[in-house]
């Protein structure tokens, strides 16, 4: 009896718990622990790689709801959730004229737990939403201001990105939403100044006497689209700026993002 | 019920929708210390919350309103007014205490500084599962859109841009796609990207404040607000077959027809103010044209300096002086490009269709 008491008591889940956070494997992962004593606390944001994104401590102010309302790091969850719905959807997905829109459909019809394009979708929507909301906080509350100029210039091309993220994977269901869209969009580059055939000064440029420079197969937007209208090589081109090239540049200027509100002296807040 | 709608449709015409937000947007930040307050949401978002349900039983504008990926715009309708009503009322609160001598909300826990575990990282994990939960419960409930495979030879009417993009689209109707397209997205993102080394007022610098810098939050939310926005929600919402305007409640009737009588600059001069034929020769017949936008971009500069615009001269010096009042010129054009349309039909200042140059 004393004897399955015993047993009983060593496999009680505190006991376990403890047996488990002295085991080797345990300690080679967590190498603080449980977080329970200041110094421990301390210690977790230094030795962890992705919590040392912040600092150990912060000013109460600072992390205030009611002063960032967490916007910056609500769109970067967004991010990370965009990344990792992206990736499965990638298994699934041929950015051909011929298979684009068929493996769409399969996502949602033939895909065990087939929500993974909607959290996609939505979740884009609401990142562009979270984006303009973090800036207008960072305007309101002035962390524009000095020494925090760069990072704003910097958040304002991560702006961009987003919309562009955003643009180009909306041609990727291949449905008539997304090549009109597309082709509204893309038609403007055909009057950019200069460089668009239907742009003014365009027809300024020649070569020698009266060949055009600038023509509908060598303007703005056949650069963009790589055709003359929204068709196989704008599919695949946007294809690869949306799963490659725009990911790689925004994750690349949000770890300069982040490095300078650390640099920059923190969240902002009154002298 | 009828007249309520007629109403509503009328007054969301373009003209007068953006002219009663303009005035709501300035009024209420004259009144911000009654507008900006607790009562005045409980009251406002609520009321728009139910105006929203009830119109839901209109067909027209149920069609609008859940078509495909115009879901996340009717959360933006409430996102974008509540955010920006708390900044105003943070700032509001703020301006209190400075004025009553307490200081600033932010301030009184500025020395404070606590340990980044737990306090922060608990409220990103909070925030990380309830968006969680949140994306997972909308994307059960609202298929992601898909309508049928692409088809070149079917052009959609009306053709859309992306949601975001809308008010770029918007811009359309009163510039031509060099401007709307091209020049003016570039000047909103170097502008943008300048505000920080134009605003050189020390004050307000990491709290929420309107009076420090009512001049500076005023330009920004007039143009964040009014002119990206409301476009946004009026392209998305408003704008039906054809590019034409429709009210909330109206049907989109793809043979509505609206008159195009829009006269260019150069026809009031020659044609209506002068009496004669348009000159053949592009430079004479536009010189008008090329005057009023030379005028435009060099005039005010001058005069605004040695007026209203004294302080920031002295303070900002030339250059950036100079480039500050060009950005602002570049964001009023549009503004004053609509007013023009709407009250003269005015189409270009400037139209030389030859060269694709038109303003
Ligand atoms: C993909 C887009 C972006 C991400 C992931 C991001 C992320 C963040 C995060 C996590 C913070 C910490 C404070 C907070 O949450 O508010 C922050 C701060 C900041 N962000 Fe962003 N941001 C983005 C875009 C922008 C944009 C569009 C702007 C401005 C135009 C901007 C300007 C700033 C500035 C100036 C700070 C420092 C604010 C302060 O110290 O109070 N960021 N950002």
């Amino acid at each position: 009896m004393s004897q399955l008491k015993e047993l009983l008591t060593s496999l009680s889940p505190t006991k376990l718990g403890e047996a488990i956070q002295k085991s080797q494997i345990y300690r080679s992962v967590f190498r603080v622990g449980v977080p329970v004593s200041d110094r421990k606390r301390m210690l977790v944001m230094l030795g962890n790689v992705f919590l040392h994104l912040h600092p150990v401590k912060v000013r109460k102010s600072g992390i205030r709801l009611r002063f960032t309302w967490c916007m910056g790091g609500i769109t970067f969850f967004l991010f990370l959730v965009l990344t990792f719905t992206g990736l499965l959807l990638m298994f699934y997905y041929r950015p051909t004229i011929e298979y684009a829109y068929v493996d769409i459909i399969d996502l949602r019809e033939q895909v065990p737990l087939g929500i993974m394009r909607e959290i996609h979708r939505w979740g884009a929507h609401a990142m562009v939403i979270s984006v303009w909301l973090h800036m207008v906080r960072v305007f309101m509350t002035g962390s524009y201001k000095p020494p925090r100029e760069f990072n704003w210039g910097v958040g304002v091309i991560l702006l961009v990105l987003t919309l562009l993220l955003s643009f180009t994977g909306y041609l990727l269901p291949w449905d008539q939403l997304a090549m009109w869209a597309i082709t509204v969009g893309s038609n403007m580059a055909r009057a950019t100044p200069f460089a668009g055939y239907e742009g003014p000064g365009a027809n300024l440029l020649t070569l020698g006497e009266n060949i055009p420079l600038i023509s509908s197969t060598s303007d703005a937007r056949f650069a963009l689209l790589g055709g003359t209208r929204v068709g196989e090589m704008a599919l695949l081109r946007f294809y690869v700026l949306h799963c490659v090239g725009l990911p790689l540049v925004a994750g690349f200027l949000m770890a300069v993002h982040f490095w300078r509100i650390r640099r920059d002296g923190g969240i902002s807040g009154p002298l | 019920m009828e007249t309520i709608k007629d109403i509503i449709n009328t007054l969301t015409a373009p003209e007068i929708l953006i002219t009663l937000a303009t005035i709501l947007l300035f009024v209420s930040a004259k009144y911000r210390h009654v507008f900006y307050t607790n009562t005045v949401a409980l009251v406002l978002f609520p009321a728009m919350f139910v105006f929203m349900a009830i119109s839901m039983f209109d067909e027209d504008f149920y069609l609008i309103v859940t078509k495909p990926d115009n879901v996340p715009i009717v959360g933006m309708l409430f996102l974008i007014p509540f955010f920006t009503w708390f900044s105003m009322r943070e700032a509001v609160r703020n301006d209190r205490r400075t004025d009553s001598g307490t200081p600033l909300i932010e301030k009184e826990e500025t020395a404070d500084k606590v340990l980044t575990w737990p306090d922060l990282v608990y409220t990103e994990l909070i925030a990380i599962v309830l968006l969680t939960v949140l994306l997972v419960g909308w994307s059960i409930l609202i298929p992601a859109p898909l309508e049928e495979s692409a088809n070149p030879a079917a052009t959609p009417n009306p053709s859309k841009a992306p949601w975001y993009f809308l008010g770029l689209q918007e811009m359309l109707v009163y510039f031509d796609p060099w401007l709307a397209g091209v020049v003016f997205p570039g000047l909103i993102i170097v502008g943008l990207m300048a505000i920080p080394y134009i605003d050189t007022n020390p004050k307000g610098n990491g709290y929420y404040t309107f009076k420090e810098r009512s001049w500076e939050i005023m330009t920004f939310l007039f143009g964040f607000l009014i002119l990206w926005v409301l476009l946004v929600i009026l392209g998305t919402f408003l704008r039906g077959p054809n590019w034409n305007f429709f009210g909330p409640y109206e049907y989109w009737d793809t043979h509505k027809l609206e008159a195009l009588v829009n006269v260019d600059l150069s026809d009031y001069f020659w044609v209506r103010l002068l009496g004669m034929g348009r000159p053949d020769n592009i430079l004479i017949r536009e010189s008008v044209g090329f005057l009023v936008v030379l005028g435009y971009f060099l005039i005010p500069p001058m005069v605004l300096a040695r007026t209203i615009f004294k302080r920031f001269y002295e303070n900002l010096g030339p250059a950036r002086y100079h480039i500050m009042v060009f950005l602002l010129l570049c964001m009023a054009s549009l503004p004053i490009k609509m007013v023009l349309r709407w009250l003269f039909n005015l189409k270009y200042i400037i139209g030389i269709p030859e060269f694709f140059f038109n303003i």
